[in-house]
């Protein structure tokens, strides 16, 4: 039996009470569907004496597609977002990466803002107390020692998340707020930018600091995203690959831009551009050099399970798949769109 | 009060209130328990089970404001002023639900631990398709519906079976409810 240990929730009625709260550092952690800090704080790898919960918050609600760019609520839950026609229709490679995430249970508790905010994975530190203890901790886990990488000075915990690829594909930002001289401010960053490479602490937000929207720019004419995940089950498991590409067609056919995003790779997932291949047509040949440009650049790590080296292998796969959805969809085995 | 005591005072029980079973409750509990441990130990519902605790066996699922969730990730702080069903709220007046009796009928439990959680599960379900437009039994679907909930005796396939079975019954009944509201049926 897993029990929390004791702590004190306070339910946040307004953003800047929040703020104030989380400004008194890692003691005080905000919790939305707590899908993944309940379970971190129950196997005692996070330590929390506060949980301030936001999911009440009017600035993290909702979806609003109505301009340019769609503004969408740190709150809103995982289900929800998979099912919102908006999102349907304008990215359904995001509706089907969060509508990928976990459970039905937990896309139903679980929020985009979470997804994002999801703490690193590995091995070693995804176990009991005693497990790891047994082992003597690691960088992450009062010890010393990477068992991932002996030697290592970072921790390469690997980021799960299914939402990050596709996002960073999209060229979305994070809205961060926080309280400054009394006033609520807010700032902007890509989502490309809003991880670290230590598995320490890999998100980018200080304390103090909230993330309260994820902003994405509409498409334009042309351009299109896809996102592939492949993990052992159909459903719980966290992607052991995790891919997005985005490609921008002109009206003959030819590239005009791409981007892949690799996920699951260590802390921070890798943003690759197709601009080499610009004014050519994608076909197999060229879907084949991209893959392996990918599989050059990426390394899975021995961090999480299954082995990297086939990791590495199938996401090369998993490229080449993504890209035939542009040229033989019919071909593509698997789900992903 | 020193900052000792006021943190104490904070992490006292805490009185909940909240619809279970649509019945209003009110419940006394500390701020760090989860909303399994509240059902199971201070209102002695034992229905729900306590699977792994950490969110991967779908043994606890409950709903919370119709929703299927899991119960061991959900502190019980935050069900303030909300509604949970749990699976002692399933069947109506003592007899049992729909999924309940096609459940029986087909085997579809064994040792029985995680049939509560998928009930659950499934009974969201139902009650969808029951607002659908043009509702189908389809296998696959429900194979997704249940695809947060672990077993580890039947192989699910009696599962399955058992919620298509439920769920023709609702498609059914549904039709037949659409049918007679279209038509007086000839009644005076």
């Amino acid at each position: 039996m897993l029990r929390l240990p004791e702590l004190e929730v306070i339910i946040a009625t307004s953003l800047t009470e929040a703020l104030t709260r989380l400004a008194a550092g890692p003691a005080a952690r905000p919790i939305l569907g707590g899908t993944d800090l309940v379970a971190n704080l129950k196997t005692g790898h996070t330590k929390a004496q506060t949980l301030v919960a936001i999911g009440q918050l009017p600035e993290l609600q909702g979806v609003d597609a109505s301009g340019d760019v769609v503004r969408i609520g740190a709150a809103v839950h995982q289900a929800e977002l998979a099912r919102d026609p908006d999102i349907l229709e304008l990215f359904p490679a995001l509706a089907y990466a969060v509508g990928r995430i976990a459970s039905p249970q937990i896309r139903n508790a679980g929020t985009l803002g979470g997804n994002l905010c999801l703490d690193t994975r590995c091995r070693f530190i995804n176990q009991s107390d005693l497990w790891r203890e047994a082992l003597g901790g690691c960088l992450k886990s009062h010890g010393k020692e990477c068992h991932v990488i002996p030697g290592g000075g970072g921790c390469v915990a690997a980021l799960s998340a299914d939402s990050v690829p596709i996002l960073m594909v999209l060229g979305a930002e994070a809205e961060i707020a926080r309280v400054q001289d009394g006033a609520l401010v807010t700032r902007r960053t890509p989502i490309a930018d809003l991880y670290d490479s230590d598995g320490r602490r890999h998100v980018r937000i200080a304390d103090g600091e909230l993330l309260v929207a994820v902003h994405v720019p509409k498409l334009p004419h042309g351009a299109r995203a896809v996102y592939r995940k492949w993990a052992v089950r159909q459903s719980i498991d966290f992607p052991l690959v995790s891919v997005a590409v985005r490609l921008d067609l002109d009206d003959a056919g030819k590239l005009k831009q791409g981007k892949v995003a690799i996920g699951v790779l260590g802390p921070r997932p890798r943003l690759l551009a197709l601009d080499r291949w610009a004014g050519r047509t994608l076909d197999e040949d060229l879907a084949k050099q991209v893959a392996q440009y990918v599989f050059d650049r990426s390394h899975p790590l021995p961090n999480v399970l299954y082995d990297h080296e086939y990791r590495r292998e199938r996401l090369r796969v998993e490229v080449l798949r993504a890209l035939r959805t542009w040229y033989a969809p019919a071909a593509v085995g698997g789900a992903g769109r | 009060m020193t900052a000792a005591e006021n943190r104490s005072a904070a992490r006292a029980a805490q009185l909940l209130h909240f619809q279970l079973n649509g019945e209003a409750v009110a419940v006394a509990a500390p701020p760090h328990w989860t909303l399994l441990e509240v059902l199971r130990y201070q209102l002695n519902l034992t229905g729900t089970k306590q699977g792994c605790d950490k969110g991967d066996c779908g043994a606890c699922t409950v709903r919370l404001d119709g929703a299927p969730v899991l119960s061991c990730m959900t502190l019980a702080a935050l069900v303030q002023g909300r509604a949970v069903e749990t699976v002692e709220g399933l069947g109506v007046g003592g007899e049992p639900h729909p999924l309940q009796r096609a459940f029986a009928e087909l085997g579809a439990a064994q040792c029985g631990f995680c049939t509560p959680g998928m009930l659950m599960s499934a009974a969201a379900y139902l009650d969808d398709l029951a607002t659908r437009e043009a509702p189908a039994v389809d296998t696959g679907e429900i194979s997704a519906v249940l695809g947060g909930n672990l077993c580890r005796c039947t192989g699910y396939t009696k599962i399955v079976q058992a919620v298509a079975v439920a769920a023709g019954e609702v498609i059914e009944r549904t039709q037949l409810l659409a049918e007679m509201s279209n038509d007086d049926g000839g009644m005076p």
